[in-house]
C-alpha cells in the first residue's frame, strides 16, 4: 500500500511538471535560428525536396550515423543474448501450419511490401519516406513470411554481407564528403542534379539506399532472433 | 495543437504510471514503449505552426518562401531518430526478459532480487 502511495505521489509530481509546461507553453509562430537557416539555405545547398531528409541525412549526418550504430549495437546484443543452442531447439509437440488462405496471401503480398519498402527508400528524398521507414517496411514484410511459415529460414551469409556492406560503404561515402566536398557525410561529392528528379540531391538518395538496407536486414535479424526461442 | 500536446502529456503520465505499479516486466516495457509514444507526440507538437504545411518543399512557391510557409523539420528530424531508437531498446529489453524468464521461468520483477539495494 505504501509502495502505491509513493508511486501515486511521484505521478502527481509528474502531472504538475506537465500542467505547468502546458499551460505556460506558448505556441511557435515563426522558424528561427536554425530551422530558418536550414529551410531558406536547403533547396540551393543541398537540392532535396524533403527538408526532413537533408537534415537527418546532411546537416546532422553525424546524429544519423550514431543512430545507425545504436541500431547496430542493439540488434548484436539481441543476437549475442538469444544465441541458439542446437539441443535445445527440439520442442515436443509440433504446430498446425497456417492456413491456405494466409499462405497464399503471404506468398503474393511478400513481393510487394518488399518492393514498396524499396520505393520508399529510393524516394526519400522527393517525398515523405527514407531509409528507415522504408526499411521498417521490409522488416515487416519479413514479419509476415516469419508468421505464415514458421520454420522459414534466411540465408543468413546474404544477409549479413548486405549488412555490412551497406554499413561500411555509408562510412566511405562520409567520408569521399570529407576530401571531395565540404566535409563529413557532405551530400556534394555527387552532381546535385536537377530539383526535383530522382537522381538529384547529390549523395542522399546513395545514403539512405544504404541505410535502408541495413536498417531493413537488422530489424529482420532481430525478428529471426526473437523468434527462434521457445 | 494544445490537444495534441496534452494528449502526449497523459500518455507519458500513463507510461510512468505503469512503470511504477506494474510487476510483469513484459508491461513495464510496454509502459516505457507508451511513454516514448507520448514523448514522440510532445516533441511533433512543439515544432507546429499554425496553418502551414509539411516541411517538403515541391512548388516553386513553397521553394523561394519556404521559411514562411513550413512547420518547424528539425523536431521532426529528431522524432525519426528518437522512433527508431527506441525500436532497438525495447527488442533488446524483450530480449533481456526473455533470457531472466529461462533462468527462474518467472515475468515477476519481485523475484529478482541481484540488484536491489
Amino acid at each position: 500500500m505504501i509502495k502505491r502511495s509513493i508511486s501515486l505521489l511521484v505521478v502527481f509530481g509528474f502531472v504538475l511538471i506537465f500542467w505547468k509546461m502546458l499551460t505556460s507553453w506558448l505556441p511557435m509562430t515563426d522558424l528561427q535560428g536554425v530551422a530558418k537557416e536550414y529551410v531558406s539555405r536547403e533547396p540551393e545547398e543541398l537540392g532535396a525536396i524533403n527538408v526532413v531528409t537533408a537534415i537527418v541525412v546532411t546537416y546532422r549526418g553525424l546524429d544519423t550515423l550514431g543512430e545507425v550504430s545504436v541500431l547496430f549495437l542493439a540488434a548484436t546484443g539481441v543476437a549475442v543474448l538469444l544465441r541458439r543452442r542446437e539441443k535445445k531447439i527440439k520442442t515436443g509437440k509440433t504446430k498446425r501450419p497456417s492456413s491456405e488462405f494466409l499462405q497464399t496471401g503471404a506468398a503474393l503480398l511478400t513481393p510487394f511490401v518488399v518492393m514498396f519498402g524499396a520505393y520508399i527508400f529510393i524516394n526519400g528524398h522527393l517525398s515523405p519516406g527514407g531509409g528507415f521507414q522504408g526499411g521498417s517496411v521490409i522488416a515487416s514484410a519479413m514479419l509476415l513470411l516469419f508468421l505464415t511459415f514458421p520454420g522459414y529460414k534466411f540465408k543468413h551469409t546474404a544477409l549479413n554481407w548486405i549488412e555490412s556492406i551497406s554499413g561500411a560503404s555509408y562510412v566511405v561515402v562520409g567520408i569521399l564528403g570529407i576530401l571531395l566536398a565540404g566535409g563529413f557525410l557532405d551530400n556534394r561529392v555527387l552532381p546535385l542534379g536537377e530539383y526535383g528528379k530522382i537522381l538529384s540531391a547529390g549523395a542522399i538518395p546513395v545514403i539512405y539506399i544504404f541505410i535502408g538496407l541495413k536498417v531493413g536486414t537488422e530489424l529482420a535479424g532481430i525478428l529471426e532472433n526473437l523468434k527462434h526461442e521457445h | 495543437m494544445t490537444i495534441v500536446l496534452g494528449i502526449g502529456f497523459i500518455l507519458m503520465l500513463i507510461g510512468f504510471w505503469g512503470l511504477l505499479t506494474r510487476r510483469n516486466m513484459i508491461k513495464m516495457v510496454l509502459s516505457i514503449a507508451i511513454a516514448e509514444t507520448g514523448l514522440q507526440l510532445i516533441m511533433i507538437a512543439i515544432g507546429f505552426i499554425k496553418g502551414r504545411t509539411a516541411p517538403i518543399l515541391d512548388s516553386e512557391v513553397l521553394k523561394l518562401e519556404g521559411v514562411l510557409k513550413v512547420v518547424d523539420p528539425v523536431p521532426q528530424a529528431l522524432v525519426l531518430t528518437a522512433i527508431v531508437i527506441g525500436v532497438a531498446v525495447n527488442a533488446l529489453m524483450l530480449t533481456f526478459i526473455i533470457r531472466l524468464y529461462q533462468q527462474k521461468k518467472s515475468l515477476d520483477i519481485s523475484d529478482y532480487r541481484a540488484m536491489k539495494w
